[in-house]
């Protein structure tokens, strides 16, 4: 995937507003990129624009050598809020995109099966979205995603909602279904922890001008654990990242104001 | 006492309150009988004429449904269109809420020159009546679609006609049930309005004829088969939502607060 000088203006009251100044990124297939930066640096922007949901006002975005000017469907794709259909049950809503896809159902019911008891949620096939708990709807939400065996998988803060544990659970189970099926996947996050644990290389993005402000290298050895995000390697990464956003004050020290 | 027993025994309780204190009222003799009949006595007239009220009841109830019938045909369509077509909501939805402000009882004459005494004329002012909530409940709950489940559905190549019928329609079904009850309710007294200004059946009819003659007892009578039919109605809709939309959080027990 390659994104090439992608830039997106919105048209506000008070004129344009550049959310997103010339963005290029490369991604390799399998890899496993994170975009970190703060609220309003254009990195969901950027993600809608790569499925083709949103056009950019210059600029272009390729998957697997083919200019996106429209949504291509083959991409699953996540956000911080389940978005489950309140009115499938939970295989039907983990079905959404071969339904849409006009796919036979009964050869994708197996898989579908599959990746939910992968996420530890075999038994609850029949149940409703209301009847699960946040983490679990966020699973069904990831199963959704990946039903299609899409090539390309897209990721808005899928855990920014959960709770600090289920949101290391999930961190544990991304890294193990990623290490298992070795999509690309373009995961948006505002935690620096997150973003280094999960990642082969971390995005950071600066506000304002809303554009790519270093990208990391990550060479950590995988599986990785919560144990190891302790260790001084981690943090060296971590420190780092967050020197970035103290220079562009983004994070600004307590005691000198 | 469970939640059920009391939802019921609590209403039933004040109904016979109410009809105890009524009868002795009636029967104390202050009143003559065509002010204020007895309970038992309009009992004993709705009795005695049950076959020409239950005959007059199908006319109107059939005038209820084809007007509600008409309302959801034309109201659900007429929604979408506002919804999807900026010019169409423009050019429409203004008009349409003003009409809302025209007194439907001063159109039903209208609808006789135009259309003549009978079915056709009473179908139509029931219609006029029902068809609103409708347009309004399936409006608010197509807009009311959340941008992400949009996408989620986009990104994996849906059609706008999927977007649609996939995603904005079932999210609207919930808003949709609640027009329709109100709907409901609407349709029974657009029936009786069209009765009232003319026809020769229906239990508006049956209701003037005896307002005329003075038998209140099967004015009540009349009346009564008036509230079986709506609270029928609501009930098969409330049915209907409940058998539609299982995950709605409506169909939830209610949850008190300790």
């Amino acid at each position: 995937m390659e994104i090439a000088d992608v830039s997106k203006e919105y048209m506000t009251g008070d004129g344009p507003l550049r959310a997103l100044d010339k963005a290029s990124l490369q991604v390799r297939d399998g890899e496993f990129v994170s975009i970190v930066g703060p609220s309003g640096c254009g990195k969901s922007t950027l993600m809608l624009i790569t499925a083709g949901l949103v056009a950019p006002s210059s600029g272009s975005v390729r998957v697997g050598g083919a200019q996106v000017r429209a949504p291509y469907g083959d991409v699953g794709i996540v956000f911080q809020d389940a978005t489950l259909y309140e009115w499938r049950r939970v295989l039907e809503n983990v079905l959404l995109p071969v339904d849409i896809k006009k796919l036979p159902r009964e050869k994708f019911r197996q898989r579908a099966l599959e990746l939910l008891e992968l996420v530890g949620l075999q038994g609850f096939e029949r149940k409703y979205p209301f009847e699960l708990s946040g983490g679990m709807r966020q699973r069904v939400a990831l199963c959704r995603a990946l039903v299609h065996d899409p090539s390309l998988l897209l990721m808005d803060e899928p855990f920014g909602a959960l709770d600090a544990l289920s949101r290391e659970q999930m961190n544990l189970e991304l890294q193990s279904i990623w290490q298992g099926h070795r999509k690309t996947v373009l995961f948006i996050t505002h935690s620096i922890t997150e973003a280094v644990f999960l990642s082969d290389r971390v995005v950071v993005m600066s506000p304002r001008p809303a554009r790519i402000g270093a990208i990391l290298d990550i060479n950590l050895p995988r599986p990785r654990s919560f144990d190891f995000a302790e260790t001084p390697e981690f943090g060296r990464y971590a420190r780092e990242i967050r020197g970035m956003f103290e220079s562009w004050g983004v994070l600004r020290s307590g005691q000198k104001r | 006492m469970s939640p059920r027993t009391a939802a019921w025994l609590y209403p039933a309780a004040t109904i016979v309150v109410i009809l105890v204190a009524w009868e002795l009222a009636a029967r104390a003799g202050y009143f003559p009988r065509y002010i204020l009949p007895s309970p038992s006595g309009i009992a004993a007239r709705f009795a005695q004429m049950h076959a020409l009220i239950f005959k007059e009841s199908l006319f109107t109830l059939q005038e209820t449904l084809l007007g509600f019938g008409l309302s959801v045909l034309i109201g659900i369509p007429l929604g979408m269109l506002l919804v999807s077509s900026h010019t169409f909501n423009r050019a429409v939805y203004p008009l349409l809420v003003a009409s809302q402000v025209v007194p439907k009882i001063a159109i039903a004459p209208l609808f006789l020159v135009w259309f003549g005494f009978g079915m056709v004329s009473n179908v139509l002012i029931t219609f006029l009546m029902a068809f609103f909530p409708i347009v309004i409940a399936a409006v608010v709950g197509l807009q009311a679609t959340e941008i992400e489940k949009l996408y989620v559905a986009r990104a994996a190549g849906a059609s706008n006609f999927q977007l649609f019928w996939l995603v904005r329609l079932p999210n609207a079904l919930p808003s949709i049930f609640g027009g329709m009850k109100v709907s409901i309710t609407l349709a029974v007294v657009g029936a009786l309005v069209g009765e009232f200004v003319a026809a020769e059946h229906g239990v508006g009819r049956l209701i003037l004829s005896a307002s005329g003659n003075m038998d209140t007892e099967l004015l009540f009578a009349g009346i009564f088969a008036l509230v079986v039919i709506g609270v029928v109605l609501f009930l098969v809709m409330e049915g209907l939502e409940k058998l539609a939309l299982p995950w709605h959080i409506s169909q939830r027990p209610f949850k008190e607060l300790t």
